[in-house]
């Protein structure tokens, strides 16, 4: 008796479970289909270089694409630096609770919500700094967003190399910089580029913060202080503000999501021969 | 009094040339002239105390071994010699240390010097993710040696001293943990002898290692006499008597640390004076 | 005697000035958060002060041209928007993450993965741009005008989703093989196995990941502001169209002046406290299972 129960028990479950991942799937490739077939037409050459006319509804994303690499360029000028300074600091230089604030604090930079850091970058950079809505504005936004995503996989690849390394490093009489600069740096390599790649994945998708940041402008710009259009914000133009413009809506998204594809991949890769580079013994 | 700590430094690690000689033997070994002096050592971890009350002398020149059972402190001895345990989070160090007359446990010690003359291999191989002549001529670099031919001249002898030269010579850009085991620990003493030490401190170097590269490590030890000031570690009775000039014996009593018994090997093996320390070699305990 | 202390770093000249320069940059970072949170409070300031701040939960409604500043309808729509989306995705994505670690062919298991990941990087527009043009005409036919609170949850499930079915998959992947082997041992079914030993075992790390989703779905503004229709009433119904309080930010900043500015940074403002209330909690369960 207790035998049938089982098995009826066990085959619901299994129905469920499938059921769910079936219906998780299906929704995804719903939408990814949905996406390549409408934007599919789109993707050509001239669509990548040229300017958009009229509005957006015909052209390309030429301009975009440039204001949106600027972008990501200003923000990656930030965050590289200030983010390798900071999990340093917290792998090799500080524990307990210093560390532990140092800690939150990123946490809770990294909980919050976009919009918000649109309004910060808007009053901080754009009004209080006077860099006005330009790229600049967009990117140092940007770099704020993606420290503390940046430094939790810094530091967490920093604090996985391996303690006897840090102590064969000492015991030759190595100073920490030396030891960091050439064996733990490279060593946690594979976890800072995919640090670096999460980073870069969550500017790219980034739309409130910029508007209020770098602009809608869509023509391509001379200078970083110019105002320019990212991608993720021509997107948004083109769905709510244009009518008709949702065939080149669903080709800028087309465009965004192999970038992105591309990101991840590059970053897979790359990760991968630093870590062939070190056979490892054990 | 700091200029005169680092005068003295200074002095004192300036690279001593030893000349390469093959296996030396022979009875009278090593001169019993004290080259570290501790006096009423005690260390500690996070207020618990794992080792009270050190005092001992290692000889110029000799091979000296800490045998004992495990957990009663003699890496923790080891490692206060080149003040490794610096790095060791919640480690107190009480008491005097003293290599060539300088005291190591002041804190304005020039402790990289330190490291550089007293150099330190690991039970674990732990050569660098870097190529073999890399995991050489890095250290050396950071330490001032910036001339190619230097450098080239360096790694070589390191590479020779250790009976890895003829092995490696046509790959020293390959990756170092592409080695075996007993080739890494091998490295590994290179790579400290590449720094001139004169005082080299092993912590169990041959007990992650298969029989025959424990074998040929050993042997390498065997030749460093004289050369060099080492105190080794281990677990292998036998070995210790193969390879030491002097021993220390060292026992856990109410859960601390601390020295029984010190004096040459072979009458601290044969005749002992202490019941714990025979009890020991004698395989009765321990 | 001389006593040595516990020093992380080494007494070389070139170590302390590296010391000094990335504890600056830390410093810098953590000023960071302080800067936000002041700015935030400064700029909201005028509406906050007085007791000024008890004007958000009373009044008529939101009609900033007359200085009316309730927002507790869009308060609401945000809370029964994150709750729903939670709802669905929460039970959907240890779902999954459990027939990815028990029921799935072995063949599948990387590709579907990949394809969760990848999922967690598209960006909220697109979502968005979706979400309007399949969606809500979809919603539409069914019940009019489509735009409303349930394709904001719908949308919002499947943006969260991923994050709750990799961050349980991980905390399932994590739970010893050796329980679960034990577990089949005393001859426990699969589904013994799962919802006896995996899940309970697995529960700290699937509540993180739940609560990761929630700060998500809190903070989501374009994939909502796009869906969900935008008029501030209070949801009697999922077919209501409302608006949430981030796309009420993003669409009244770029003409808002005055008060009705300082009132959108204080709605800002209960955002990030709501936020920074669920990161702490999100800590204190990691600390507490550790405990």
């Amino acid at each position: 008796m207790l035998k049938n129960s089982f098995r009826l028990n066990d085959l619901l479950m299994t129905i469920i479970v499938w059921l769910s991942a079936a219906l998780v799937v299906g929704a995804f490739l719903w939408l990814l289909s949905d996406l390549t077939l409408h934007g599919i037409a789109k993707l050509n050459w001239s669509f990548l270089v040229s300017a958009p006319e009229n509005a957006g509804r015909d052209g390309g994303i030429g301009p975009i694409l440039v204001s949106t690499l600027l972008i990501l360029g200003v923000a990656l000028l930030a965050t590289i630096p200030l983010g390798l300074g900071t999990a340093v600091y917290l792998s090799e230089f500080t524990s307990g609770a210093s560390a532990r604030s140092i800690r939150m604090s990123l946490n809770v930079l990294a909980g919050v919500p976009s919009i918000v850091f649109g309004l910060f970058g808007n009053a901080l950079f754009c009004i209080w700094l006077g860099l006005g809505f330009s790229i600049l504005s967009g990117g140092l936004t940007l770099a704020c967003m993606m420290l503390p995503i940046f430094i939790r996989s810094t530091e967490a690849g920093l604090s996985a190399v391996a303690t006897e390394w840090r102590h064969g490093a000492a015991a030759l009489g190595l100073t920490q910089a030396a030891a960091l600069w050439h064996v733990l740096l490279p060593a946690a390599a594979p976890a800072i580029i995919a640090g670096l790649m999460l980073s870069i994945g969550r500017a790219l998708a980034e739309t409130a913060a910029l508007i209020f940041t770098s602009g809608y402008v869509d023509r391509m710009p001379d200078s970083l202080s110019d105002s320019g259009r990212a991608l993720s914000v021509h997107i948004y133009d083109l769905s709510m503000n244009v009518t008709g413009g949702d065939q080149s809506a669903y080709g800028s998204a087309l465009v965004l999501i192999i970038l992105l594809v591309v990101i991840n991949n590059v970053a897979a890769s790359l990760a991968n021969r630093f870590l062939s580079q070190r056979i490892t013994s054990s | 009094m700091m200029h005169d700590t680092k005068k003295l430094w200074r002095s004192a690690v300036l690279p001593t040339s030893y000349t390469l000689s093959n296996i030396e033997q022979g009875a009278a070994c090593c001169v019993p002239i004290p080259q570290i002096q501790v006096e009423n050592l005690s260390v500690s971890y996070h207020g618990k105390s794992v080792l009270e009350g050190v005092s001992l002398d290692i000889n110029k020149g000799c091979i000296t071994a800490l045998i004992g059972p495990s957990g009663c402190g003699k890496t923790s001895f080891l490692s206060t010699l080149n003040r490794l345990t610096d790095l060791i989070p919640g480690c107190h160090m009480q008491g005097r240390i003293n290599i060539d007359g300088v005291d190591v446990t002041d804190p304005r010690l020039d402790v990289l010097a330190l490291r550089r003359k007293v150099g330190m291999i690991f039970q674990k191989p732990n050569p660098f993710p870097l190529s073999i002549r890399r995991n050489i001529e890095m250290p050396l670099r950071e330490h001032g040696l910036r001339q190619r031919s230097a450098i080239d001249e360096r790694v070589e002898r390191a590479l020779r001293d250790v009976g890895l030269w003829e092995e490696v010579r046509d790959r020293l850009d390959a990756p170092a943990l592409a080695l075996s085991g007993g080739q890494q620990q091998r490295l590994c003493i290179a790579r400290a002898l590449a720094l001139e030490p004169s005082i080299l401190l092993m912590d169990e170097p041959c007990s992650a290692l298969d029989p025959i590269a424990s074998a040929v490590v050993e042997e390498l030890i065997q030749r460093l006499r004289n050369r060099y000031t080492v105190v080794i570690v281990t677990h292998n009775l036998a070995q210790a008597r193969r390879v030491a000039n002097f021993a220390a014996f060292f026992w856990m009593t109410e859960r601390v640390g601390k020295l029984i018994e010190f004096g040459r090997c072979q009458s601290l093996f044969d005749s002992p004076s202490h019941d714990l320390t025979a009890a020991y070699v004698t395989g009765i305990s321990g | 005697m001389i006593w040595s202390r516990h020093s992380i770093s080494s007494p070389s000249r070139a170590d302390a000035t590296l010391a000094r320069i990335t504890g600056g940059i830390a410093l810098a970072v953590v000023i960071l958060l302080g800067l936000v949170l002041m700015l935030l409070v400064r700029e909201s300031w005028p509406v906050l002060v007085d007791g000024g701040w008890t004007r958000f939960f009373v009044g008529d409604g939101w009609f900033p041209s007359s200085g009316q500043f309730n927002l507790l309808a869009m308060l609401w729509a945000t809370l029964a928007a994150s709750l729903g989306a939670l709802f669905v995705a929460v039970p959907l994505g240890v779902l999954s993450a459990v027939f990815s670690r028990f029921y799935s062919p072995s063949w599948l298991i990387m590709p579907l993965r990949r394809v969760m990941v990848l999922l967690a990087g598209i960006p909220s527009v697109v979502y968005g741009l979706w979400g309007l043009t399949v969606l809500v005409p979809l919603i539409a036919n069914w019940e009019p005008p489509g735009a409303s609170l349930l394709s904001a949850i719908l949308i919002l499930a499947l943006m969260i989703l991923p994050t709750v079915a990799l961050t349980s998959e991980a905390a399932l992947a994590a739970v010893a093989t050796s329980h679960l082997q034990g577990a089949a041992a005393l001859g426990l079914s699969r589904t013994g196995i799962v919802l006896g030993v995996a899940l309970p075992a697995a529960r700290v790390g699937i509540l993180t990941g739940a609560l990761l989703a929630a700060m998500r779905a809190l903070g989501e503004t374009m994939a909502v502001l796009m869906v969900a229709g935008n008029v501030v009433q209070t949801p009697s119904s999922l077919f209501d169209p409302v608006r949430v309080l981030t796309a009420n930010i993003a669409l009244e900043m770029p003409y808002a002046a005055g008060d009705h500015r300082a009132a959108l940074f204080a709605s800002g403002l209960l955002l990030m406290l709501i936020v920074t209330v669920l990161a702490w909690l999100a800590g204190r369960i990691g600390t507490h299972s550790n405990a």
